[in-house]
């Protein structure tokens, strides 16, 4: 028996993946083969090589497969039982790794929280099952009592996985003791980080864990209904895990008397509408109410008053995917993993200027260098490792000097980042530092919910000093103010967002401080990216006039004919920086 | 499923409603589906859900307006979203949004006056691993450049001249 596997993340389902799994359905049927069988996955993570086709048990990985390639595939894999190697994975040097284990990318990882990701079909409670799906709600209603469970939770050392980190035994402690007759169980799915996609992968990949938990954390807190608030703009996930509860409500896992105990519990989907300050707790809680998402004041804090001023528990996708996990393999197994203060593992988004973009999940510890170099194979194009940023807006960015850093939430923290909920950007040499912190504050700008002044006018102030360093209009003295104006924002703002958004300012002030100088004084930008600051030319004595430039300016503004020296017009010149990566002899810049 | 705001009965509108009990935290569900059927969300619309829950225009016009998933204008026939999520904004979203711009002369959130664009920017749509990416309509375009956003242009632009012809 074979089992074709096929990657319908969001990633691979962009690349056509959902015509892939077709045509592979119909060439089997088509021709009778017998013992095969297609299987949609979710996301395998590396996002970069896809769409992706494992076949098992041999274990071999397909990558950038086309649907025209599924012909080939049945013939020569599945019929004649040989490799088809134009297909097979290679790395950057062209080496060729046959099976999933022998690829870099997947040496290092340590899958917890994606333990099913890839490997069932997410659309089929039976394959969840077979891999002691539900288990662990079974052996908590049967076998644990509800302190014993936070006991158990508390020892593994389980950390808010949505990026501030708060110790989730102690979440679920609050919550089971606040008093209320009616408690709600929430499953915060708002990933609003851009270039994050930890938990869509997993609601696209393994939405049953995420229903097993939460109703493991509805028996601990004494609640009988669960919400999951995604995102809209997810909506194979939103599909899956529609599905799933479907599934688990037909089957009776969901439901009055679960596994036979008097323990109800049902969950319902809620979907965002697309406003990024809604995955802040209160924010959340308000837009499943029907509200414009504006965070409450805390304190009371939502375990104590939530969702319609109940006793609330919220936890990341992330955060829940780890707990039947625990629960199953015991909390020593999960604190054997990790740091002193961080336990287990931690799901990243890997993006940006690296070869092998994709989803990793990593012991607590690893180092950056282990992530960026050993599973994403380093910095394409030649070019130089210069920072990388986690925690999205409300993080900060990594040089290179703190490389070797252990990842964890206080060494993070003391370098002047955050965990964050785990997106990972790799910025290479060819990045202006000053551009990236106007970009994160043209989020917060566009994203503040208008709450409160310090958020809603600071940042935009904030911005507008940034907009005039990369116009070339600023001052040294424009530099002191943001930074002034950075902190109180950070003080002063009454949620997450607003006290996190001049992160990326004030960590990118700190590593890259002469970058903000030299837009303020020389009126230079050393990455060339801001436009203002730009003057592309061709240097006369570089150039052997093979027109390749010519050929790639969308608006013809390279003059010259034949083996001519070119020149660029500047009049015409929009600077939009194609011809810069085109020229084989570098005489542009 | 007319909304020239003359013809009095939504039958989309009608069955929608119906799904959903009179309870005013499923404004946003509500919202969610209208948009998605018709592109935006009307007046019109925003009346009837008005008065099927029992909430003020007013904060309905609030919550419109705070989503920015919700519009309030109908979209162009090819909605052209370009990804200003990190992962693209780093690999050169910029540079695509600037030429679409400058191609279609109109900002992001703006459908041209033939109705034929309108420019979105969106933020992470998950395809990271192909980035920098834009979307026409539901179609991705991955490891995008400004030539191949050119050429997409253009092959709308023949098409619709075709069928004017």
């Amino acid at each position: 028996m074979k089992t074709i596997l096929v990657c319908h993340g969001t990633g691979c389902t962009s690349s056509k993946s959902t015509n892939i799994i077709e045509n592979f359905k119909n060439i089997i049927q088509n021709r009778n083969i017998e013992n095969v069988e297609v299987v949609q996955t979710g996301c395998f993570g590396l996002c970069a090589k896809g769409p992706v086709v494992i076949i098992r048990p041999e274990n071999i990985f397909y990558a950038k497969v086309k649907p025209e390639d599924c012909e080939e595939i049945i013939q020569k894999h599945i019929i004649e039982d040989q490799l088809v190697e134009r297909l097979l994975y290679r790395d950057a040097n062209g080496e060729i790794s046959k099976r999933l284990d022998e690829i870099d990318f997947y040496k290092k990882q340590k899958r917890i929280a994606l333990k099913n990701c890839g490997s069932i079909d997410p659309e089929k409670i039976d394959d969840y099952i077979a891999v002691d799906g539900y288990k662990a709600l079974e052996k908590v209603l049967k076998e644990m009592t509800k302190d014993e469970v936070i006991e158990e939770i508390t020892k593994s050392g389980l950390r808010g996985r949505g990026g501030a980190g708060f110790p989730t035994g102690k979440k679920w402690l609050f919550a089971k003791q606040a008093e209320g007759e009616q408690k709600y169980v929430v499953c915060n799915a708002d990933e609003g980080d851009p270039g994050a996609f930890m938990d869509r992968s997993i609601l696209e990949g393994d939405p049953h864990c995420v229903i097993e938990a939460m109703m493991i954390a509805g028996y601990v807190i004494g609640a009988n209904k669960g919400y999951i608030y995604v995102r809209a703009e997810y909506p194979i996930a939103v599909h899956r895990f529609q599905i799933a509860i479907d599934q688990a409500r037909e089957r009776g896992i969901l439901g009055k008397n679960i596994f036979g105990t008097d323990f109800e519990f049902d969950v319902e989907i809620r979907l965002g509408a697309g406003a990024f300050v809604c995955g802040e707790e209160t924010a959340l809680l308000e837009s499943i109410e029907g509200r414009r998402g504006q965070p409450r004041i805390k304190p009371p804090f939502p375990a104590n008053k939530g969702l319609w001023q109940c006793p609330t528990l919220i936890n990341n996708v992330e955060t829940y995917a780890n707990i039947p996990k625990i629960i199953l393999n015991g909390s020593d197994w999960y604190s054997k993993i990790g740091t002193e203060g961080s336990k287990g593992t931690k799901v990243f988004a890997l993006g940006g200027n690296v070869k092998n973009i994709g989803l990793v999940e990593v012991p607590m510890g690893t180092t950056l260098r282990e992530i960026v170099y050993d599973i994403g194979g380093g910095i394409p194009n030649g070019r130089e490792f210069k920072a990388a940023q986690t925690g999205g807006p409300s993080g900060g960015c990594i040089p290179a000097q703190y490389l070797d850093t252990p990842i964890d939430y206080e060494s993070l923290k003391q370098i002047g980042s955050m965990m964050g909920s785990g997106g990972l950007i790799v910025m290479d040499d060819s990045k202006c530092m000053v551009n990236l912190a106007k970009f994160y504050l043209g989020f917060t700008v566009s994203e503040s919910c208008g709450k409160c002044n310090p958020c809603r006018i600071g940042t935009k102030r904030m911005y507008e000093i940034l907009e005039k360093l990369t116009n070339g209009e600023g001052t040294l003295e424009d530099i002191d103010k943001l930074e002034k104006l950075a902190t109180t924002v950070a003080n002063s703002s009454i949620c997450g967002l607003g006290q996190s958004a001049p992160n990326p300012v004030i960590s990118t002030l700190k590593y890259f401080r002469e970058e903000f100088i030299e837009h303020a004084v020389e009126k230079k930008c050393r990455a060339h990216e801001c436009k203002a600051l730009a003057k592309i030319q061709i240097t006369p004595e570089k150039c052997k006039g093979c027109g390749l430039c010519q050929k790639s300016c969308p608006v013809n503004a390279i003059k010259g004919e034949g083996r001519e020296v070119r020149y660029i017009n500047e009049e015409e010149c929009i600077k939009c920086g194609t011809c810069l990566n085109k020229c084989p002899f570098k005489a542009i810049g | 499923m007319c909304q020239c705001g003359n013809c009095k009965k939504d039958q989309y509108m009608e069955e929608l409603l119906n799904k959903f009990k009179p309870e005013k935290d499923n404004l946003i569900q509500i919202l969610n589906s209208v948009q998605e059927h018709y592109g935006y969300i009307s007046e019109k619309s925003q009346k009837e859900i008005s008065e099927y829950l029992n909430i003020s225009m007013a904060e309905i016009y609030g919550v419109i307006t705070f989503y920015s998933r919700f519009t309030l204008k109908p979209k162009g026939k090819y909605n052209i979203a370009i990804c200003l999520g990190t992962a693209c904004f780093v690999k050169g979203s910029e540079k695509i949004m600037d030429r679409a711009k400058e191609r279609l002369k109109i900002m992001p959130g703006e459908t041209t006056k033939d109705g034929i664009f309108s420019l979105e920017e969106t933020r992470c749509i998950g395809a990271c691993g192909l980035a920098p990416v834009f979307t026409v309509n539901d179609e991705v375009h991955g490891n995008a450049t400004v030539s191949q956003l050119d050429k997409v242009i253009d092959e709308i632009l023949n098409k619709e001249r075709e069928e004017k012809v």
